[in-house]
């Protein structure tokens, strides 16, 4: 997807965020959510374990990824795919920092029914 | 035609021995059985809790009727037999069935021994044999009053504390100077006479009763020979037994003190056999049931015309009172060729005996503790030269290594399709399939290819076991575990360190024990955030990034992303304030079920993650705290209504759970600790199987701990009795902090337990009174810190970002 196709939206500030924790961003019936490291990087994924289903938001947050609370399940943070032995993807979506404010960038609709 | 099989008398030994026929060959024989009582075969064993009301007859049957039918048995009940005719080779029974016979049984067990003083015969007058005589006993016990027991033996004690349990002052009456002679030393003797005191029984021994004394035709009182008189109204005397004689005796078989036989259980006649405690066998009469089964064994076999050949016995008794623990076996008396090894352990009211000639264990006295036992007596019957363990025995078998199926045989022996981790359904072949296949060689790598152990870790043993099956020394299980992927430390070096250096944050732990990771993960970090919690309390500032998300909502999450809310309730008591405020939060809410917990609490189930704040506001409005069902740390207080309201409570139960849960809550602790107080040994809030539970009694208080219900199931082991409920506190109080300093997080008080050693333990709780009082000041401390709400906190806005979403986006410019 080409960064061009995206509506970026202004979501928050980075303090907004715990360190090592997330927050939620609903938008059209699906939640979204903004993981902020311990090194302060963005990561956006949709809110839904790949094994369970579960809130990933609501997990623990290592350097670079997040065990789910309810299966326990490692997903890495930049691309969503499932360590260790186990296989998965979650649903991820871009995200920019501008100084303190977050973009959360949305495909545009066009063309997609 | 089938041979005719009579047997006279359908007690436990008869029973045991047609289990062992019909297991070899269940169409030999035709049965036929009299029994002068009126009724099936039950396990005898057991009166003594029919009797002080802790099981019916019901619970205690051993065969039913329908067992009978099943095996084509006619059973007389209620038919005594009067009359062997051998010549016709038949039995006449007193109701006057007549039965022939080609093989005779005669199991017709023993009498009561009524000494013939005056007054034996008067009504009130008792004896404590079967079902009857507790029927008796019960009746007139329902009349109150007092009752004498004459006759300090085994089941003199038994039916003593019975009708004490069934609320009678209770006397017993004891000739030698010493409680159970037979069984027991002197030290032992004398620990089991003060604990049946500390229950309000009065004992007196070297007591020779003279008279029973009578009253309009009843009994009144005993008189002993030096003038006193005690006053009764039932008089049990359990003075012994002797083996019932008289039916054989008239027919002419060949008796003694009971009925002769040799090894194949045959009397002077060879169509007659004799089975149970009418025996005589070597000059030897059993009272016991384990000589009997084993005598039983080999007669099943003889009738089906196996080799066999009984050899006698040796015999281990145990008390059955419940809340003393008593075992003795073989001979304990003292001499010159004879060493003993003592251990006595006042406080925790333990005393151990073992005597030994030439290295062998001839006699054991257990009291206090006697899960060794059975250990024990093992070596006794086998023989074992202990002279290696010399050093160790005395502590039991957990010292020696090599238990006696050892677990790695154990495993060994399970078929392939056995499951091994119950959680995950995975069976033994899926495990060692992805061992050997996958090139597994780790606990961790097992976990995470099969899921096997990955659930709540029990089976992780029986994991480790497969391991070591499948890759013999390629398995290196010694290795210390390190706590997660992220560091190469163990939990125990974890601990150290961090105290030793003074570490009192979470990057400063990763940065001095050097981290492989710069964050932690979420196996680590939740520990290490524990062990900070709890070793420095008012330094450090709890990490709530690092817990999970139960403690760090204070809600528990539910599979479908929903909550529940566990308010608390002191002890387990409410009031209808409480329970209005729970009716109407739950209509408010539109909260979908609602759930009695395990713990005495109620559980509102599936609460939106938003919605919390305002559940606890308005819960808080009459009160509620919240009730921590989500934390490592303390979370329930059962209690039952003890002395309040029911009728055998001794203590005031409920009070104590609610001082020791006002007093503990908000503690974090390794695991979750459930604690349970009952107010008697009855033990309606379960306490023996808690992490820590209090059982009240007349005496004091008995303190229990390392127990567990969930998915391992053990009894709890005991601290120690106290007397008062400030001891109480200061021993729990001490105890739990102990747990907080040395526990492994995840770890739960019975795995610490059996990981440092429950001896141990209790020696630091009960005997250093100043280790007690300091662990008792440092856990005061640190209740200092942790007793805030945390539901008030989150309701006056505290982490308020947990709870809302960071936007709500309207795309109409995705349009
Ligand atoms: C209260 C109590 C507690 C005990 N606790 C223990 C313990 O903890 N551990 C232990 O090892 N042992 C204990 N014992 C002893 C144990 O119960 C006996 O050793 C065992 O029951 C004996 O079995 P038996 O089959 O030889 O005789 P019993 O079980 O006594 O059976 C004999 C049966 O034969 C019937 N009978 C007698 N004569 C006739 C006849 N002429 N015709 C028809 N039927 C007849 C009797 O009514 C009786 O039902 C206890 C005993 C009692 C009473
Ligand atoms: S445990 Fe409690 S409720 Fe149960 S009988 Fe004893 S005092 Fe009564
Ligand atoms: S509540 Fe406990 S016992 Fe019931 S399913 Fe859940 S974990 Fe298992």
């Amino acid at each position: 997807m080409r960064q061009d196709d995206l509506l970026w939206i202004a979501i928050g500030s980075l303090s907004d965020i715990p360190q090592r924790g997330a927050r939620c961003v609903e938008h059209s019936g699906k939640v979204i959510a903004i993981f902020r490291s311990f090194e302060d990087e963005i990561f956006a994924l949709e809110d839904i374990c790949t094994n369970c289903d579960g809130p990933i938001s609501q997990g623990i947050v290592s350097d670079r990824s997040v065990s789910c609370p309810i299966c326990n399940w490692e997903i890495d943070l930049k691309n969503g795919q499932a360590l260790g032995a186990d296989v998965g993807q979650v649903q991820t979506y871009a995200i920019q920092r501008q100084e303190q404010d977050i973009l959360l960038g949305l495909p545009l609709a066009r063309g997609v029914a | 035609m089938k041979k005719k099989l009579v047997i006279v008398g359908n007690g436990m030994a008869p029973g045991r021995m047609l289990e062992y026929l019909f297991e070899k060959d269940p169409d030999v024989y035709d049965i036929t059985i009299f029994n002068a009582e009126p009724r099936v075969n039950y396990n005898r064993l057991m009166l003594s809790p029919v009797l002080s009301g802790e099981k019916s007859y019901e619970d205690i049957i051993t065969h039913n009727d329908d067992w009978y039918t099943d095996h084509g048995i006619t059973l007389h009940k209620g038919a005594r037999i009067a009359e062997i005719d051998r010549n016709a080779r038949a039995v006449l029974s007193d109701t006057g069935i007549k039965a022939p016979y080609d093989k005779l049984v005669i199991a017709t067990g023993s009498n009561p021994f009524i000494i013939p003083m005056p007054g034996h015969d008067l009504d009130g007058v008792l004896v404590y044999r079967d079902l009857d005589d507790v029927e008796h006993m019960l009746a007139a016990a329902k009349q109150g009053g007092s009752a004498v027991v004459i006759g300090g033996g085994l089941l003199g004690l038994e039916a003593a504390a019975g009708l004490k349990e069934q609320g009678m002052d209770v006397t017993v009456l004891h000739l030698m100077p010493t409680l159970m002679e037979r069984q027991m030393d002197e030290a032992s003797g004398h620990l089991l006479k003060e604990a049946m005191m500390e229950r309000g029984i009065d004992i007196l021994t070297n007591a020779n009763s003279k008279t029973i004394l009578e009253r309009d035709g009843k009994v009144c009182g005993v008189e002993l020979d030096n003038g006193t008189i005690i006053e009764a109204s039932i008089v049990v005397m359990a003075v012994g037994i002797r083996p019932s004689i008289a039916l054989a005796k008239e027919a002419g078989l060949a008796c003694n003190r009971g009925i002769i036989v040799n090894d194949q259980m045959l009397t002077s006649d060879p169509d007659i056999y004799a089975l149970g405690e009418c025996v005589e066998h070597k000059e030897q009469c059993y009272g016991l049931v384990a000589p009997l089964y084993e005598m039983a064994a080999v007669l099943a076999n003889d009738l089906l015309g196996q080799q066999a050949a009984y050899q006698g016995s040796v015999t281990a008794t145990k008390l059955k009172v419940t809340g003393i623990d008593l075992y003795s076996a073989g001979d304990f008396a003292q001499g010159p060729d004879r060493e003993e090894i003592v251990l006595r352990d006042a406080t925790a009211g333990v005393y151990k005996r073992l005597v030994l000639k030439d290295n062998r264990i001839i006699g054991a006295v257990l009291y206090g503790e006697t899960a060794d036992g059975p250990w024990f007596f093992d070596q006794l019957k086998k023989g074992t030269d202990i002279s290696q363990m010399r050093e160790t025995l005395i502590f039991g078998q957990a010292y020696q290594g090599g238990a006696p199926l050892d677990p790695m045989e154990a495993v060994a022996a399970l078929p392939d399709d056995a499951e091994i981790c119950g959680c995950n359904g995975i069976c033994k072949s899926t495990i060692t399939t992805s061992i050997t296949e996958l090139g597994l060689s780790s606990l961790e790598e097992v976990r995470a290819h099969t899921k096997a152990s990955a659930s709540c870790g029990t089976c992780s043993n029986l994991v480790e076991n497969l391991l070591e099956l499948t890759l013999g020394d390629g398995y290196n299980p010694n290795a210390t575990l390190p706590i997660c992927p992220c560091s190469d430390h163990d939990h125990a070096t974890i601990r150290k360190e961090i105290r030793r250096q003074g570490l009192k944050s979470i990057p400063a732990v990763l940065q001095a024990l050097e981290w492989k990771s710069s964050t932690g993960c979420a196996k680590c970090r939740p520990a290490l955030n524990y062990y900070l919690v709890a070793d420095w309390p008012g330094d450090y500032e709890d990490d709530y990034q690092s817990r999970f998300i139960n403690e760090r909502v204070h809600a528990n999450i539910q599979k479908d992303g929903t909550y529940s809310v566990v308010p608390r309730m002191w002890g387990g008591v409410t009031n209808a304030a409480e329970l209005r405020a729970i009716a109407d939060v739950v209509d408010k809410f539109d909260i979908p079920t609602v759930k009695v917990t395990g713990g005495q609490r109620i559980d509102l189930l599936g609460i939106e993650k938003q919605d919390l704040p305002a559940v606890w506001e308005d819960l808080g409005k009459v009160g509620f705290v919240s009730g921590q069902a989500y934390a490592k740390g303390l979370r329930t207080v059962k209690t039952c209504v003890g002395s309040d309201w029911c009728r055998f409570g001794t203590q005031d139960s409920t009070g104590l759970g609610i001082r020791i849960e006002k007093f503990c809550w908000g503690s974090w602790t390794p695991a979750k600790l459930k604690l349970a107080v009952s107010g008697c040994p009855r033990n309606c809030a379960e306490a023996t199987c808690k992490d820590i539970g209090i059982i009240c009694g007349q005496g004091g208080y008995d303190i229990q701990f390392a127990g567990a219900a969930g998915l391992d199931i053990h009894g709890t082991q005991s601290l120690g009795i106290v007397k008062s409920q400030d001891a109480v506190m200061e021993h729990v109080v001490a105890l739990i902090q102990l747990y907080r300093e040395e526990g492994h997080y995840l770890e739960r008080i019975y795995k610490w337990a059996a990981r440092v050693g429950v001896e141990n333990i209790r020696q630091r709780i009960m005997d250093d009174a100043d280790l007690r009082q300091q662990l008792y000041e440092r856990f005061v401390y640190s209740q200092r810190f942790a007793q805030v709400d945390p539901w008030s906190e989150r309701v006056s806005g505290k982490d308020k970002h947990e709870f809302n979403p960071m936007a709500v986006l309207k795309l109409e410019a995705a349009e």
